[in-house]
């Protein structure tokens, strides 16, 4: 059956689900851990979970290799300026996942010294409650986001 | 063997000119001494007693204390901070320890005793930390820097008259520019109640 492939609307979308579909089975991590729930992190990322079965087992210690910004653990004030400059320093497209309730929104730091939610100095694309939050919950959200970057959305 | 601390406290009160308020017993043993003296106190029993590590130095802010409850405070009249070294007696030999005691010492003020870097090299990082939390500084010592807030941090936050959730952020939110190079004024504090 002859079908009309020029005009460009088709072959565009086609293309987008393409490079969405390999996006996000390659997502590769830029672990930011500075707390606590760096030992979930570690369960995750290691053969009981497995993160690499959802392909995104692959840390780069370089921002400017890396896709998905995890921050996991507490953010003091102090350290603030250092996170954001390693996000400014990704290149697009980029996410950010918020892992654990410090990251979301400070959990029971309410003190001088806790960053109030990361969300408050970056774009958060993926907030994971817990504190800190069982594997099950990490990749439930890491799922979510495979849907989000298969869709092309993000927040920066 | 173990140290007698009768004998060590007798050589104390010497020192100070009078019996020190002594409590606890054992390894929980804290003797009060001036603030004038505790530099003093703090050579005579390294040098005498074998009392040769600064195991901690802390300090309490005891302002307001009993104010729900209508306890009588343990500060002194005037006195607001407490400062509490706690020595520990290694034996040069084994290592093993032979005995435990700490001394507290009250402060009138934010002008703290004479530093124990010269005695301890370990108090010098303590000392620190006390002056950023507490804002006790001490004399006889080169210039003192915070160790765990930041350098534009305002106040000092453990003490009682900080505001519970004062916050001084140094950043701000997430739309503004990138930060490849942080400048002075990226730094500044904006004091947010
Ligand atoms: S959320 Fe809980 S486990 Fe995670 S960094 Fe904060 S305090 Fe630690």
């Amino acid at each position: 059956m002859e079908q009309d492939l020029s005009a460009p609307g088709i072959m565009t979308s086609q293309l987008d689900a393409a490079i969405g579909w390999a996006r996000k089975y390659s997502i590769f991590q830029y672990p930011f851990v500075t707390a606590c729930c760096g030992m979930e992190f570690m369960s995750v990322a290691c053969s009981h979970y497995d993160i690499d079965r959802f392909g995104a087992g692959f840390p780069r210690f370089s921002p400017r290799q890396a896709d998905v910004l995890m921050v996991v653990g507490t953010i003091s004030h102090k350290i603030a300026p250092v996170l954001r400059r390693i996000y400014d320093q990704m290149a697009a497209p980029k996410w950010v996942v918020a892992f654990g309730v410090c990251t979301c929104t400070g959990g029971f730091y309410d003190n001088y010294s806790t960053v109030q939610g990361i969300d408050t100095i970056l774009p958060v694309d993926l907030y994971i409650p817990g504190c800190p939050p069982r594997p099950e919950t990490v990749l439930e959200g890491l799922m979510l986001l495979q849907k989000k970057i298969q869709a092309q959305g993000r927040r920066a | 063997m173990s140290l007698e601390l009768s004998s060590v406290k007798a050589d104390l009160d010497a020192f100070c000119g009078a019996p020190l308020a002594a409590r606890g017993t054992g390894f929980d043993t804290v003797w009060t001494v001036p603030a004038a003296q505790a530099h003093g106190a703090l050579e005579r029993l390294k040098s005498r007693h074998g009392f040769n590590m600064l195991a901690d130095l802390t300090c309490v802010d005891l302002q307001g204390f009993g104010k729900e409850t209508g306890a009588p405070s343990p500060a002194p009249a005037g006195a607001r901070f407490k400062l509490v070294y706690r020595l520990s007696a290694l034996d040069p030999a084994t290592g093993l320890l032979n005995a435990r005691l700490a001394l507290d010492a009250w402060v009138d003020g934010d002008a703290g005793p004479v530093s124990a870097g010269d005695l301890f090299p370990c108090a010098d990082w303590l000392e620190r930390e006390v002056w950023d939390m507490f804002g006790v500084s001490f004399s006889d010592r080169p210039d003192i820097t915070r160790i765990l807030m930041y350098p534009e941090f305002v106040g000092h936050p453990l003490r009682k008259d900080y505001p519970i959730k004062k916050r001084q952020p140094l950043i701000g939110p997430p739309d503004g520019p990138p930060r490849e190079r942080l400048t002075e004024a990226d730094l500044r504090p904006r004091i947010v109640e």
